[in-house]
């Protein structure tokens, strides 16, 4: 980004550095979540339908886990993809596939605890009227993930809140390289160490305005699938 | 694609469910068979709801035995319709085909037909009225190929047109040779369906008829009063 | 259908998984803050690319962190300000050679007020002032280069800093902006290379106070990890990059980097003992 310009300018300019740095911000965490929820969404409304002994052990640590701090999630995936790593073959590290990695780790729990609270609700509902349909416990997974789906929206929604808005595991994971895996998250950061706050501040009322939009886009596609489905 | 096996008769011996102390229906000796319709009939809170769901295998007595066809689990061959279906979030036709045992766009067609909802098919079913619901939580069961078909008060809150075209389905279903064991606590409803007659009070099993003894002759005290329209505790 | 979503999942899933394309032109360069805030490589980067094609990503560490690294495989060049670590990790075996780049300065930092009254001292009188009047001074903390250069001044001036801490010491363990907006927000005096300093866009009432002393000299190289210890480094792509630093080209470039016209570093290439 050209130093000396401000926020405003960058939006209204049309600068390019900083479309690609949303476009990348966008691209990480919304394959973080879609990767994230391909395990939890399943995974959730599993726990939610089944009884086994250590299960409430398993429902407070994912709880627990909806709080992982970023830092310590960018380091475990640092290790993991570093050259020096189990994973390093792969050589990701230092690219948007580890940040989408780690930013999938971190919001995992989140989306498999609200699925499972979600599909706990709904499944006390149904229960009668599955089992008397002899609905295979597979198949009630799926049907109660589908007909859960748009209140699944807001779940999907927290985790990408979460994704979009944290530093510590892209910053690590990413290493924050101008053009390749700088995010606004990291973009913010480094204005901030730069001293430029106003900028930083700029950056940062960006990405509110960002998480906004695509809360309303969702709100708008619950709202209209509601109407139609009913 | 008939199951093999038959659920065929389901047989109550000293069948009872407690919830605590409170005894919810108890002694239950009771055996449906092939044949013309069942009418589980009696005031509310007698226990019908709760000897349909012994019968459906949603819960397990808590003393005494049910067996389905001589079997101590119940099978395929069994289907509910509850007061208060629920729709699955897709359309009416969706809703069927997902009862199917194997995908089968003309079989679902079909089933439609037979509720009088093809014109809905494509319609949300979370989207159609009181009676369009019930009518379709019947054709879901239907498409369970069922042997026996319970029905759990399934137009308490339907006007008297909704009403009558859900009576003509199950009329014609249990044409069709499938037994229907049906609860209601509206006496013309049970005038116009039965063939036999299950007069529940207080989760006992008080009397049990075919329906023109029932209405003309009830042989215990009870079924008398309830006829009566005297409140019967 | 349900089959075809699973198909797509999975497919999702192995495109994240499936190893980078290796042939894309590009290294990894472990640097320092310093040089990535005080503007440097976003001046001679796309001059090296427009003239090679080679896309260089910078990783911005302290130097003691972008050494690491580099030790742990995951860059292909290591670009830092510390001579004493740098030789250690060239005797581990983990750098090919070390090749010195260019040089700017530290300048002691503090507010314009100066109510130690240090302003034009030589650096030895400034810090034992500092200690003897506890001030506040911010360290960075952080094993960089200039971390590591403030520890040998307060030693070859003749105090044991260690002992000498107070209160009055405050290491933070983050970069050079954010020290300096520390050091600006508490009233602080502070080390900073040159360069950040001059990039730095929220000096507020801070200002330098020494300068230009010979101990405050800072000088950068560059080397290139060992491919005999990581065998994925990128070595000929890594080695044309050091090259071209060292040229004549690479050196004009970064003699050309300015701010307000001030030149931030001064290439010494061939320099002896460097």
């Amino acid at each position: 980004m050209p130093d000396g310009t401000s926020a405003l300018q960058l939006v209204f300019g049309g600068d390019p550095a900083l479309y690609a740095i949303v476009a990348l911000s966008l691209y990480v965490s919304v394959c973080a979540v879609i990767l994230a929820a391909l395990v939890a969404l399943p995974f959730g409304a599993s726990l939610a339908l089944t009884r086994f002994p250590g299960r409430a052990f398993v429902v407070v640590v994912l709880n627990a886990f909806m709080g992982l701090p970023p830092v310590v999630v960018g380091l475990s995936v640092y290790l993991l993809l570093s050259r020096s790593g189990p994973l390093g073959f792969l050589g990701v590290l230092f690219t948007p596939r580890a940040m989408i990695i780690a930013q999938a780790l971190l919001v995992m729990p989140i989306i498999a605890a609200l699925t499972c609270q979600t599909v706990e609700d709904l499944w006390l509902e149904y229960r009668d009227e599955l089992t008397a349909l002899r609905v295979t416990p597979a198949r009630r997974v799926a049907t109660l993930l589908w007909d859960a789906r748009f209140s699944l929206v807001t779940t999907l929604l927290a985790g990408f809140g979460r994704a979009a808005a944290e530093v510590g595991t892209v910053m690590i994971v990413g290493g924050n390289i101008d053009g390749f895996t700088r995010t606004m998250t990291t973009a913010i950061a480094l204005e901030t160490s730069k001293g430029d706050l106003p900028l930083a501040m700029g950056l940062g009322l960006v990405l509110i305005a960002l998480i906004i939009v695509v809360n309303a886009l969702a709100w708008g596609a619950r709202r209209i699938g509601e109407i139609r489905a009913g | 694609m008939r199951a093999p096996i038959s659920d065929l008769p389901v047989a109550f011996e000293q069948a009872s469910l407690r919830a605590g102390a409170v005894n919810i229906v108890s002694d239950l000796d009771l055996t449906l068979g092939a044949g013309s319709p069942t009418i589980l009939f009696g005031p509310n809170g007698s226990g019908k709801t709760t000897l349909l769901r012994l019968a459906m295998g949603l819960v397990a007595p808590t003393s005494g035995r049910i067996s389905w066809g001589g079997r101590a689990e119940p099978g395929e061959r069994l289907a509910m319709v509850f007061q208060r279906p629920v729709m699955l979030r897709r359309t009416a036709a969706a809703n069927v085909a997902y009862a199917l045992r194997a995908h089968d766009d003309r079989r679902v067609a079909e089933l439609l037909d037979r509720v009088g909802l093809a014109h809905v098919a494509g319609r949300p079913a979370r989207k159609l009225s009181g009676g369009e619901q019930q009518r379709l939580a019947l054709a879901r069961a239907l498409a369970r190929d069922p042997e026996i078909l319970f029905l759990d008060e399934p137009t308490a809150s339907l006007d008297p047109a909704a009403t009558k075209a859900v009576e003509d389905i199950v009329r014609a279903v249990a044409a069709s040779g499938v037994k229907i064991v049906m609860a209601t606590h509206d006496i013309g409803q049970a005038r116009r369906l039965a063939g036999d007659v299950v007069f529940l009070a207080r989760g006992r099993l008080v009397e049990r008829a075919a329906a023109a003894t029932f209405f003309t002759a009830p042989a215990t005290p009870e079924a008398a009063a309830f006829l009566l329209g005297d409140l019967v505790i | 259908m349900i089959s075809r979503r699973v198909l797509l999942g999975l497919a999702f899933v192995a495109a994240i998984a499936t190893p980078a394309l290796a042939q894309d032109k590009s290294i990894v360069v472990a640097s320092t803050t310093s040089t990535q805030d005080s503007g440097l490589f976003s001046h001679i980067l796309p001059i090296f690319k427009a003239k090679t094609g080679i896309d260089v990503k910078v990783i911005a560490q302290g130097t003691g962190q972008a050494l690491d690294t580099a030790r742990r495989g995951d860059a292909d060049v290591v670009f830092v300000h510390a001579k004493a670590q740098e030789e250690k990790f060239l005797a581990e075996g983990f750098g090919v050679k070390r090749f010195p780049v260019m040089f700017n300065d530290f300048v002691l930092i503090g507010p314009a007020s100066d109510p130690v009254g240090i302003k034009g001292l030589d650096i030895e009188t400034a810090l034992k002032a500092i200690v003897a009047t506890q001030a506040v001074f911010i360290s960075r903390g952080d094993r960089s280069g200039t971390h590591a250069a403030e520890l040998a001044l307060w030693k070859d001036c003749g105090i044991d800093i260690e002992q000498a801490k107070g209160p009055w010491y405050k290491s933070i363990g983050q970069g050079m902006g954010a020290a300096l907006n520390t050091a600006g927000a508490a009233n602080a005096y502070v080390l900073s290379d040159r360069g950040t300093w001059l990039s730095f866009k929220n000096k507020g009432d801070l200002a330098i106070l020494v300068e230009g002393d010979k101990r405050l000299f800072n000088q950068y190289g560059v080397m290139l990890v060992n491919p005999a210890k990581h065998p994925h480094v990128k070595a000929d792509l890594g080695q044309q990059f050091i090259n071209w630093l060292v040229s004549p080209e690479g050196q004009k470039a970064i003699a050309d980097y300015k701010i307000d016209g001030k030149q931030l570093f001064f290439p010494n290439a061939g320099a002896p003992g460097a």
